[in-house]
């Protein structure tokens, strides 16, 4: 099975990056979670938790205020300007 | 003549202080003209990452939006001025409050009112020492911007500029900023800000792959083109502030060190300059010792 890109940027530097089988977060319209092979997307991101299953196993977790993330081809990039991460 | 090379002592003992200051300063500045660097390196990904999806944005929606729109006459435009919170740093001040007066010279020649917003206690020290008024002040972070502040700065600006004109907007914002190139080479630079174009010139190379070297995916959006254009877009305008308070961080800390390096040389000259003088005061006094004994035993000699 193919696996996500995944990176999550704050606005001073880039917070995580690596492979991920899941990324779940909330948007303006409720929770979102994107698998490999999802069609590209822009969405907006309110205040709220982030999760990101990486491929060798464990979960990250991480506290974004309001941001961003769009979705390419296997390539997740997560922005937000603060990035909490819970670890 | 004693009196004479007690001055030039005392002359080299403060010089010698200055000069350990200096030294500090300069070596202080260079330390952290590094980690700024790195600031504006750190920073890069988040403003590509921003630019990229303005650049879709861009692309798949013909939406209007205020903070893109050109008014149709300018009446009013605001300058953002970014200084240093201290001097000691050659003429970086200088330069970027020149660079202003030039722009506002140009905007009040246009007929436009002009504004200004300050960043830094040289800046306000400067409009407050003319009795020039200014909208807003901000201060105290200079060396080590915080996105916080960036954050403060871009709504303030984004709300004065989505006013009527009549009740005090604006039609038109720029910042001033110094753009750091080298360590020897900085430039005051203008950048205008609002009514916004993406465009993608920030340094290049700490920007690999510019928003146009590849292909757009075809985005769907969620919930709507226009509510993530509303929701990027003002961030878009805190990156670009922010991106312009590293970069003058940066340049005013190459600024500083550079300053304070010729200072050191220059107290170096100065210490060596005294020392000679020194020298030559206590050789002269010696001298006239001598030849004040010898004078004074060939008199004796002559008188007995």
């Amino acid at each position: 099975m193919s696996s996500l890109q995944v990176e999550l940027v704050a606005a001073d530097r880039k917070v995580w990056e690596g492979e991920a089988s899941m990324v779940v977060a909330r948007t303006t319209e409720g929770e979102l979670g994107i698998m490999p092979g999802h069609t590209p997307i822009l969405g907006a991101l309110v205040d709220g938790e982030v999760r990101i299953k990486a491929v060798e196993g464990g979960e990250q977790t991480a506290h974004i205020d309001s941001g961003f993330l769009s979705v390419d081809h296997d390539r997740v990039v997560l922005v937000a300007e603060t990035v909490d991460l819970a670890s | 003549m004693g009196a004479q090379i007690r001055v030039y002592r005392q002359r080299i003992r403060s010089v010698s202080a200055t000069k350990k200051i200096t030294r500090a300063m300069e070596l202080m500045a260079a330390s952290r003209v590094i980690k700024a660097r790195q600031r504006v390196l750190e920073s890069a990904p988040y403003t590509h990452a921003l630019t990229r999806a303005l650049s879709a944005l861009a692309t798949y929606s013909n939406h209007e939006h205020p903070l893109t729109t050109q008014a149709e006459e300018v009446r009013r435009a605001g300058v953002l001025i970014i200084t240093a919170d201290r001097g000691l740093a050659g003429g970086y001040n200088a330069n970027a409050l020149k660079e202003s007066e030039r722009l506002i010279e140009k905007l009040k020649g246009e007929g436009k009112e002009v504004t200004a917003y300050l960043v830094g206690r040289r800046a306000v020290s400067y409009y407050k020492f003319r009795h020039r008024e200014y909208a807003a002040e901000w201060t105290g972070f200079t060396e080590k911007p915080t996105i916080e502040a960036a954050r403060e700065i871009g709504e303030r600006l984004v709300d004065d500029f989505n006013v009527d004109y009549d009740e005090g907007g604006h039609d038109e914002l720029h910042i001033v900023y110094t753009r750091f190139n080298t360590m020897v080479n900085q430039e005051p630079r203008v950048l205008r800000l609002l009514p916004m174009e993406v465009v993608d010139d920030y340094d290049s190379d700490s920007v690999e792959g510019g928003p146009g070297d590849e292909a757009l995916p075809l985005y769907s959006f969620e919930p709507s083109s226009e509510e993530v254009l509303d929701a990027i877009l003002p961030k878009y305008v805190v990156s670009r502030i922010w991106t312009c308070l590293l970069s003058a961080s940066a340049s005013e800390l190459a600024a500083r060190q550079r300053a304070m390096k010729s200072a050191t040389d220059n107290a170096d000259e100065l210490i060596k300059k005294y020392t000679r003088l020194a020298n030559e005061a206590r050789q002269a006094e010696i001298t006239q010792e001598i030849s004040e004994i010898v004078g004074g035993a060939s008199a004796l000699a002559e008188s007995k």
